[in-house]
């Protein structure tokens, strides 16, 4: 586990440096530590965002200082609380964790040509047709590894290695809500419309952010998703 | 012409040989005050004559350089000296990288002036950002750090309340290899492969994938916050150390606001 400075008001605690060796347990152990950091409820502390090996910590610089002291340093100060918080897993632990079943969500994409903006930039990468693309793509098992970037995004690890497309040289200013990408080697989904680097392959009408809603997002990390694919047709019904 | 002031002294100032035209309208010609010594000074270390530099009074001045520079100084009598070797006036030193000039008191008189080799420039003042690493500062080769530290940036037009877009030097990775994604704050520096840094603001997206070069420390984003498209800008390292102290006391400044206003209102 490592402790890096984000920054003068956040941190990043690595809790592994790969992730495509063993997703599973890294997923599980991200969010373990997130839930951990969670309850600790060090002074100081503002907000929490886990990613696929690490978990974010935001803090108020100033309110560290006046509640911990720091001799050493702010960001020290809160490095030691962190480790201290952050016990290894109990047998017992991982054995609960095992046992909870993730929920399984299934979420329809169109993966139709004038929803796939970058299929032909994947193909070109991944040396596959469009047609394999879209197979191995669709009849992948996923798990949510976490959500950020913008309200909702999905982040979802599990992505079949061969697909691996590097991120656009330039970002894209405006994505379509829905839109579904390959970024290196993840995958995920916009769900409101916003700038992006990832290739898009295709499009879900399902609405994964809502700000009426409690939670606001479909999707949560650590649930498990599988994509179906779906024609035009069945898009636009889903969508009206 | 980059150096360090490690100690500014008791008045320093940038001048040269003033300008004239303006009397008219009850504006002096104004430069070094011994238009004479900073002529000699300057001929010394080969620049033009009306080249500006620096005017030092009573002394206390301490320079510590950054690149390769000739310098010299004329004027009244002072005890300078690069690290531990006297440079008396009128002679010409050849300064590397690292070394540092520093200027002791007034022997006689008051006032001196110090010619450096190249000039100063003074024509363009650029908001400064000031910056802690990031975590992929070390993915970057020397040749990009050193364009990010010592080169201008353009804000493109490109720009929001999510990030700004910079224009400028292109910045490259050692290995194009992608990241796993995680999170990024306001004042962090991504570098997509287009080479072309942002500058995340305020709305910026919670997780990002593209390098962290460094973070634009919290007191400075106010400064980011007014950037215009076209306007130019600099960055400049700091330890984190440093932002926090700053950042404290801000904190204390407005502590002390806080009181203002409610004495005013009670």
């Amino acid at each position: 586990m490592e402790i890096i400075p984000l920054g003068d008001s956040a941190l990043v605690v690595r809790v592994r440096e790969q992730f495509e060796d063993a997703p599973e347990e890294r997923l599980n152990e991200v969010l373990r530590v997130f839930q951990l950091l969670q309850r600790a409820a060090i002074p100081g502390v503002v907000e929490l965002a886990p990613a696929y090996t690490s978990v974010a910590v935001f803090f108020d610089p100033v309110a560290v200082l006046k509640s911990n002291g720091a001799a050493n340093g702010v960001f020290d100060e809160l490095a030691t609380r962190i480790r201290s918080t952050i016990v290894p897993a109990s047998r017992r632990h991982r054995r609960r964790t095992a046992a909870n079943a993730p929920r399984l969500i299934e979420i329809p994409i169109c993966y139709d040509a004038e929803f796939g903006f970058d299929l032909d930039r994947v193909a070109e990468h991944t040396k596959l047709s469009g047609p394999e693309i879209i197979n191995l793509h669709s009849t992948g098992e996923y798990r949510v590894a976490c959500i950020g970037f913008v309200p909702g995004f999905t982040f979802l690890a599990g992505l079949p290695r061969n697909l691996a497309t590097p991120r656009r040289d330039v970002p894209r200013k405006e994505i379509p809500p829905g839109s579904v990408g390959i970024g290196g080697a993840q995958t995920g989904i916009y769900p409101l419309r916003s700038p992006g680097g990832w290739n898009l392959i295709g499009r879900t009408p399902l609405k994964l952010f809502d700000p009426t809603k409690n939670p606001p997002t479909l999707l949560h990390p650590g649930d498990r998703v599988r994509f179906r694919a779906i024609t035009r047709e069945e898009f636009e019904s889903l969508t009206s | 012409m980059n150096a360090v002031v490690i100690r500014a002294g008791f008045l320093t100032s940038v001048q040269d040989l003033g300008r004239t035209g303006f009397r008219q309208f009850g504006v002096s010609t104004s430069g070094a005050v011994d238009s004479f010594a900073l002529r000699v000074a300057n001929l010394l270390v080969g620049n033009n004559e009306s080249a500006a530099g620096l005017e030092i009074t009573l002394g206390g001045l301490q320079l510590r350089f950054e690149d390769e520079r000739i310098v010299a100084w004329c004027g009244g009598e002072f005890d300078v000296q690069i690290a531990s070797r006297a440079l008396p006036a009128g002679h010409v030193a050849e300064l590397q990288s690292g070394d540092e000039l520093k200027f002791g008191n007034a022997q006689f008189g008051c006032r001196c002036w110090l010619a450096i080799s190249g000039g100063i420039d003074v024509a363009k003042r650029h908001p400064v950002l000031r910056f802690v690493r990031g975590v992929d500062w070390s993915r970057f080769d020397d040749v990009t750090i050193q364009r990010f530290t010592n080169q201008e940036f353009a804000v493109s037009p490109d720009s929001d309340r999510m990030g700004l877009r910079l224009d400028g030097p292109e910045l490259k990775r050692k290995h194009e290899a992608d990241l796993i994604s995680e999170a990024v704050a306001p004042g962090t520096m991504q570098v997509p492969p287009s080479g072309k840094p942002i500058l995340l603001l305020g709305d910026c997206q919670t997780i990002g994938g593209y390098p962290k070069i460094a973070h634009v420390i919290t007191v400075d984003l106010g400064v980011a916050a007014q950037l215009r498209a076209g306007d130019r800008v600099h960055f400049s390292e700091v330890s984190l150390e440093d932002a926090h102290c700053l950042l404290l006391e801000r904190e204390r400044d407005l502590d002390r606001f806080r009181i203002g206003v409610s004495l005013q209102r009670s």
